[in-house]
């Protein structure tokens, strides 16, 4: 159902030369490319047209919105596509393989963009024709660059989207009243075509992108490919920089403008939560409605096994704890595969948090070896150091706090730079996001004012050279044996605690509960 | 072992709870508890960590600052000046104040850091935000004024005397008078240093004129400046010690001389005292202040007072320039028998102050004596006795 006779009207735009038109409130036609409006008007042919000219004003209200800048139309959606591009393609600077961003955060991207446009419409971008041609598609091939209706890298813009708004909306299943008129106004704008109403929305069921779900999908795509970046890991990267995170807006394309509502979605000032990122992880995988994941079997990364030798290593504990933890693992079934294994369909969905895990188990070693009753470990380092002094050609017992000691004193010096790090965080852009026609020019002013005041000062700031950024590591804590100035405590042996117990050895330490503790009564 | 992602069991106060907790079956709650009394604390809304980076940052300059770690504390403040465009409107307001103290005390001490810097930073703050103009002026001329800037600390404070913005100005009001004060203040050390170059000038000095001149006009400006000021109720000791002593050099019977000499009188510095006892015989030079009898009470008590300090240098000094004249303008025979029929008590004090300069065998002195003999007698004896220990004049000539 033709709704204007727009095609009907085949010149070539004298500003771009497309042809490709739209019709303004007015009845003049104007070009979709280019937004050139003509002084050539659409007479109304027939009845049938009026309703839905109600209908493209609306759409057009999206589209026709005060803009503060000239740029590209853009929607929200399309802001987070090109953030999720940029974090693949830092995940793949820190040496994850390159199908993650090319199939597997795609997929799961496509797959969100699928599940969410159901429920709303109002953008016309992803027409029915469209959904069509997605929901066809298979899953697992495609590139992103291959796929420029939909997909864009944004090296130009999303043009089409114009042309399309005219075909019908009928087919679609639900149909949210906009009031468009509402936009207008001065101080509620925004530089995406969508952003006022983006941030109004709350639509039951939907789960509506935001900067800390951006991770989320990151983590679900690492997750599957069963890389060797843990969340704790991947969120140490953001903080430091490595993925962009905060002010990741700020590589939009130059005409990707940015303002007003926009700022309250993309800018960010917060640095990503833990348990945020964790409960978010579950909720975008079971609104995707996505398939059991890969298993992760016992020559995983995430499998307690390994991880935990990695922070063994990490801690500087001795590796013969490693014997020890793998005892653990297998006595409480946590090393199997139905068990680590993330299952979104699954009646509870959850998924474990491999890396708090794999420190527990190390807490529990310790705790098994030396009571950590403040008493026991003290003694049994005294046990050691005498040891240790009588026989200096041997391999040292384990002292543990000599460990303690060097330990604390590293982690402590790592706290004090990381809270230093923090309090020094530059969090405002280098181009201010102003809110609405008022303020921007307060905004600049503004900006203008901070780097000058900053210009001024670090010409008073000690010249040195301070660290510059860091190369992102897996290890925030590495020893070894030939560092004479650090202890390293790898090699170092559990005789001291251990016993021989028939075939095999056992610990010392018999006692695990602290006395003054009673058992609850729901175990 | 158990699943660490549990239900909930605990009914949440706070709907927003049920997010944040992940308690596992044993209890171990502490996290949770901790991200709860941050919650109270911010009112319900989660500090951004924006927030926690300003808050931490604010307190490293102050620590550096405290240990005198001045390069240190200017790294600090490189970070801290986003707060200068922080969401939090009030946090933005309060922002330049803070920046312009902390910023100041690094300028002011850091070695690197000289006047122009310092000018530069404070005409930038100057113009941030509309109410601290005034304030910045001030600290700015005050160190101006500390680096001997005379003339750019009065710059400063000119500019910032025209300051206005419609009706904010009123709640400025104070800083205002406070800019005119210290303007007043530079004024007056302009004056005084004219003052003292012109005394140094021979009258037949062919500038002598012109130098007059340039005092005198800018005496008058001094003091109307200061004169509007000291109308405003308020402590202005400091400055109206600058009028008044102009005032004194223009019009030395003031009536506010006597009050300028009770200043002087309870000052600790000895220069004080001395020009206490050069404002009292100033204000008796004048006709006017003839019968002034608590200026009379003053001279006498002084005059005692300073001769027991063993300062008798002063008084042959303020009396050199006058024993010509003032035994007839006050000390005559006519003053006498008029000041004894007026008013007895003033004529006791005048005769006192007589017998002290003019020795006990002066007219004055003589006939209040005799005239007092028969009713005052005790009177009499006192003040023979204050003569007799205090004349300046040599019995012996």
């Amino acid at each position: 159902y033709n709704v204007l006779n727009v095609k009907e009207f085949k010149e070539r735009c004298t500003q771009c030369a497309a042809v490709s038109w739209g019709l303004t409130d007015e009845g003049k036609y104007y070009c979709t490319s280019c937004h050139n409006v003509t002084e050539i008007s659409k007479e109304v042919i027939n009845t049938g047209d009026i309703p839905n000219t109600k209908i493209q004003a609306i759409n057009r209200g999206l589209k026709r919105k005060r803009k503060l800048e000239k740029g590209w139309d853009w929607y929200v959606c399309e802001g987070f596509q090109c953030i999720l591009c940029q974090q693949a393609e830092a995940l793949k600077t820190l040496g994850v393989g390159p199908e993650l961003k090319n199939e597997v955060l795609h997929n799961f991207w496509k797959r969100y963009l699928q599940k969410s446009k159901q429920a709303y419409c109002k953008n016309p971008i992803y027409t029915s024709r469209r959904k069509a041609v997605v929901l066809e598609e298979n899953l697992s091939h495609s590139d992103w660059e291959s796929e420029p209706e939909l997909l864009s890298d944004f090296s130009f813009p999303f043009v089409e989207s114009g042309a399309e708004s005219q075909s019908d909306v009928n087919t679609q299943k639900s149909f949210p009243v906009i009031k468009a008129s509402q936009s207008e106004t001065a101080s509620v704008c925004s530089g995406s075509l969508d952003g006022v109403e983006y941030s109004r929305r709350k639509e039951k069921g939907i789960v509506k992108m935001t900067m800390p779900r951006t991770l989320a999908f990151c983590y679900l795509s690492l997750l599957w490919q069963r890389e060797t970046i843990t969340l704790s890991d991947l969120l140490r990267f953001v903080e430091e920089d490595h993925i962009p995170y905060i002010n990741s807006f700020q590589h939009f394309p130059e005409e990707m403008k940015l303002y007003g509502r926009d700022k309250g979605i993309f800018a960010i000032e917060s640095w990503p939560d833990y348990e945020d990122i964790y409960k978010k992880t579950i909720e975008v995988a079971t609104f995707l409605d996505l398939p059991r994941f890969p298993d992760i079997t016992e020559d995983c990364y995430l499998h307690p096994n390994i991880l935990c030798m990695k922070y063994l290593m990490e801690v500087n504990l001795p590796d013969e704890m490693h014997n020890l933890t793998c005892q653990v693992v297998k006595l409480t079934g946590i090393g199997e595969v139905d068990f680590l294994t993330f299952d979104p369909i699954a009646k509870m969905a959850k998924t474990v948090k491999y890396d708090v895990q794999a420190v527990a188990i190390i807490i529990v070693v310790l705790k098994l070896l030396f009571l950590l009753d403040d008493n026991l470990e003290w003694s049994l380092s005294n046990l050691a150091e005498k040891h240790n002094e009588k026989n200096k050609e041997d391999n040292p017992w384990f002292d543990f706090r000599k460990w303690y000691q060097v330990m604390k004193r590293t982690v402590d010096e790592k706290k004090q730079k990381w809270e230093e790090a923090r309090a020094k965080y530059i969090w405002k852009s280098e181009k201010p996001v102003y809110h609405s026609s008022i303020d921007k020019s307060v905004v600049y002013k503004r900006r203008e004012m901070v780097v000058s005041l900053q210009k001024q000062f670090s010409t008073l700031v000690d010249s040195t050279p301070t660290v510059g950024k860091k190369s992102p590591s897996s290890f925030q804590f590495s020893w070894s044996e030939e560092d004479t100035d650090r202890t390293c405590f790898h090699g170092h042996s559990l005789q001291g605690i251990l016993k021989k117990k028939d075939q095999s050895l056992t610990t010392k330490n018999s006692l695990y509960w602290l006395s003054t503790q009673k058992f609850c009564k729901r175990y | 072992m158990s699943d660490f992602s549990g239900e909930l069991t605990r009914p949440m106060a706070e709907a927003d709870q049920v997010e944040k907790s992940m308690l596992s079956g044993t209890g171990m709650s502490i996290p949770w508890l901790r991200k709860q009394m941050e919650t109270v604390e911010t009112g319900g809304k989660k500090e951004k960590d924006f927030a926690k980076t300003t808050s931490a940052c604010l307190g490293l300059i102050q620590e550096a600052l405290l240990k005198h770690q001045w390069e240190k504390a200017a790294e600090y403040m490189h970070s801290y000046f986003q707060i200068l465009e922080d969401s939090d409107a009030g946090k933005r307001q309060a922002a330049p104040e803070i920046i312009w103290r902390l910023g100041s005390e690094i300028l002011y001490y850091h070695p690197k850091s000289n006047v122009e810097t310092f000018s530069t930073f404070a005409d930038r703050m100057k113009n941030i935000g509309v109410m601290n103009y005034l304030k910045i002026s001030l600290q700015h001329a005050l160190y101006l004024l500390h680096h001997g800037m005379l003339e750019d600390a009065n710059r400063s404070l000119s500019q910032a005397e025209t300051w206005r913005y419609g009706e904010k100005s009123s709640s400025q009001d104070i800083l205002i008078n406070l800019v005119q004060a210290y303007k007043g203040l530079l004024q007056y050390y302009t004056w005084s240093k004219k003052k003292m170059e012109l005394s140094k000038l021979d009258e037949e000095d062919y500038a002598y004129g012109t130098a007059t001149q340039n005092m005198r006009s800018h005496s008058w400006k001094t003091s109307v400046n200061l004169s509007a000021l000291i109308q405003i109720p308020g402590v202005w000791d400091p400055f109206v010690k600058s009028y008044v002593e102009i005032l004194y050099q223009i019009v030395p019977s003031h009536k506010l001389m006597l009050e300028f000499h009770r200043i002087l009188r309870n000052s600790d510095k000895e220069e004080h005292h001395k020009l206490g006892l050069e404002v009292l015989f100033a204000i008796l030079d004048f006709a006017g202040c003839t019968k002034n009898i608590t200026a009379w009470k003053y001279l006498a008590k002084y005059l005692k007072q300073t001769l027991m300090g063993n300062h008798l240098a002063w008084v042959q000094d303020e009396w050199r320039s006058r024993k010509n004249w003032w035994p007839s303008f006050h000390f005559s025979y006519f003053w006498a028998k008029n000041d004894w029929t007026e008013d007895k008590a003033l004529a006791c004090e005048k005769a006192l102050v007589a017998g002290i300069l003019l020795g006990k065998g002066c007219r004055y002195f003589r006939y209040v004596s005799k005239q007092g003999h028969q009713g005052l007698k005790k009177k009499m004896k006192r003040m023979n006795r204050a003569v007799k220990s205090y004349s300046i004049v040599d019995p012996g000539l």
